[in-house]
């Protein structure tokens, strides 16, 4: 190998770290340390200088105008599409709708495709380790439709049980909803295995990515994927911002689910025709500059590595996960063989939340609760997890800090 | 004494580990779940009320250290207190852990123990749980809430 490829494979999380200026604050006079990255992840300076460029250069509405503000503000923010188009490996970026985020695209699938889609003893299939945003949309539609969900059973490992989607999967399925990694776990789930089977049944499938998206490479065919939805928040760009991929011939068929400016070609009392997609389903002024941030962070992402990001936080969960075991009384809640980012845990004698306050006042952010997952917490029979979830900028002194703040926990706690 | 410190006072460690009157309560007259789905602080608490006076409190459910210790130390005050007692003392406790002290005359006794809570925004309603639900339960509702 020579010199240079030698020094190209050396992650450097330090030099990752000095470019997110909010890392450098203090949380009760210590250091902050920011394990709450499956929550939501912080911002390079990059993005943070891309939204300061927009207001300060850029603003104006977007496919409105014939001004120069106007064009270069549309020119931005389908750099963004484009941008999500090379993040989840989509060639044709009219496959790439904006949203506010996961939540509203797996909503506008649920209410779009799923109202006009759904009916009376129809299957929507989904894991028991869905977020709730990947459950409630779905229960919205089955009620509305006399649709019924199905659940894969996780087994105690918090993955999926082996052999369940072959029997639950079935004839009348019409969705497979999945989540790409698990948000409470961190399983990273089979979902091409699982996408084959429901389209041998005719079904769709939708991929939840939010947790997926900071941590694997994605390619939305070679998942098998028709519709896949990410948050721009979870992978170091602005709150606000999200968005779904769909196939094109999903997307054309579907109703539109907002009405309003943007979405449409023409419009009179008589007669509305709409504008072909992905304006369809875009009604509105977008969040214009989430969307320049979101192009930011992809590129900022893109250009660090997938691959290289993937390596440097498994081997920061390893180092984690080794290091809670070795404390007393501590038992990690997912322990499936493949996972992503996130370690959640429990202590004994010690309530989450009271791990959290500890933890905060060593200056570490961990979360703690149910993590919008509440089926999985009673699948574990917990109330809540203590859970502390990694990023490309985090390393392994940050892990010391928080298995410290855990000593003294357990010090408290467990007598 | 630091606000961690302050606020994990070795009486609250001791009542969140070792809760007292937790359990059911036989002949129960009054009965209310508080549920926190923010933090899944989830109590029920049971009541038997006679004639003016709540001769005993017991309660049940899970919570982190704050929400078992404010509820075990509920069950312990309100235990043989009269009803008239229980809402100078519910407002004190909410101020106690909003504010500081309360200028009330009420005399909160072992219940100031929880001044430390004022420090801690996020745990305010740990603390508040048990005392909403013990309220919803003299109303005669099923649940209660702290918003």
């Amino acid at each position: 190998m020579s010199e240079l490829a030698v020094e190209k494979s050396v992650y450097d999380a330090d030099a990752v770290r000095a470019q997110f200026p909010i890392l450098h604050r203090e949380v009760h006079g210590k250091p902050l340390v920011y394990l709450d990255n499956a929550a939501s992840t912080q911002k390079p300076q990059v993005v943070i200088d891309a939204l300061d460029d927009y207001y300060s250069r850029l603003n104006a509405n977007v496919h409105r105008g014939v001004h120069r503000l106007s064009q270069e503000a549309t020119d931005a923010y389908e750099y963004g599409r484009k941008a999500v188009g090379r993040l989840l490996g989509v060639d044709d970026d009219r496959q790439i709708v904006f949203t506010r985020g996961t939540t509203e695209a797996i909503n506008l699938v649920a209410m779009s495709w799923g109202m006009a889609n759904l009916g009376e003893g129809d299957e929507i299939v989904l894991s028991g380790m869905e977020h709730h945003s990947n459950i409630v949309p779905w229960q919205l539609v089955a009620q509305a439709k006399g649709a019924v969900i199905k659940v894969l059973p996780i087994g105690d490992d918090g993955a999926i049980v082996p052999g369940a989607a072959e029997d639950i999967i079935g004839p009348r399925t019409k969705l497979l909803g999945i989540t790409h990694v698990s948000n409470a776990l961190g399983t990273i789930n089979p979902v091409r295995e699982l996408a084959d089977l429901a389209h041998a049944q005719g079904a769709v499938v939708l991929v939840d990515g939010a947790q997926a998206a900071p941590h694997v490479a994605i390619d939305v065919d070679a998942l098998g994927a028709d519709f896949y939805a990410i948050s721009g928040h979870k992978i170091y760009a602005p709150t606000g911002i999200g968005a779904l991929y769909g196939k094109a011939e999903l997307l054309e068929a579907m109703p539109p689910w907002q009405g309003g400016g943007e979405m449409i070609r023409s419009v009179s009392f008589e007669k509305t025709t709409y504008a072909p997609i992905p304006a369809k389903f875009e009604a509105g002024t977008p969040h214009i500059a989430g969307a320049v941030g979101l192009g930011a962070a992809i590129d900022w992402l893109l250009d660090l590595g997938l691959d290289a990001v993937a390596a440097h936080e498994d081997a920061l969960l390893a180092y984690a996960t080794e290091q809670l075991l070795a404390l007393p009384g501590v038992r990690i809640i997912g322990t499936a063989p493949h996972k992503a980012g996130v370690a959640s845990f429990v202590v004994d004698g010690a309530h989450p939340h009271d791990i959290g306050t500890f933890l905060d006042m060593a200056g570490v952010a961990i979360r703690t609760g149910h993590h919008c997952a509440q089926p999985v917490m009673t699948h574990f029979g917990i109330p809540a997890t203590a859970r502390a979830s990694f990023a490309a900028y985090n390393t392994r002194s940050d892990v010391d800090a928080l298995i410290k703040a855990l000593g003294r926990v357990i010090e408290v706690f467990a007598r | 004494m630091s606000d961690l410190m302050e606020l994990y006072q070795e009486v609250i460690l001791d009542h969140g580990r070792r809760p007292r009157n937790f359990g059911p309560l036989e002949g129960a007259t009054h009965h209310a779940r508080g549920y926190n789905p923010l933090c899944g602080d989830n109590f029920t608490m049971h009541l038997i009320v006679n004639d003016g006076v709540i001769e005993k409190v017991s309660f049940e459910g899970e919570g982190c250290a704050i929400s078992t210790a404010s509820a075990s130390l509920l069950t312990e005050r309100m235990s043989g207190a009269p009803i008239a007692e229980f809402q100078p003392l519910f407002d004190g406790v909410h101020e106690l852990v909003t504010g500081g002290f309360p200028d009330t005359d009420v005399d909160l006794g072992k219940l100031e123990i929880f001044v430390g809570v004022g420090n801690f925004p996020m745990r305010v309603k740990c603390a508040t749980l048990p005392w909403h639900t013990c309220k919803a339960a003299l109303k005669g509702e099923e649940e209660a809430t702290t918003e």
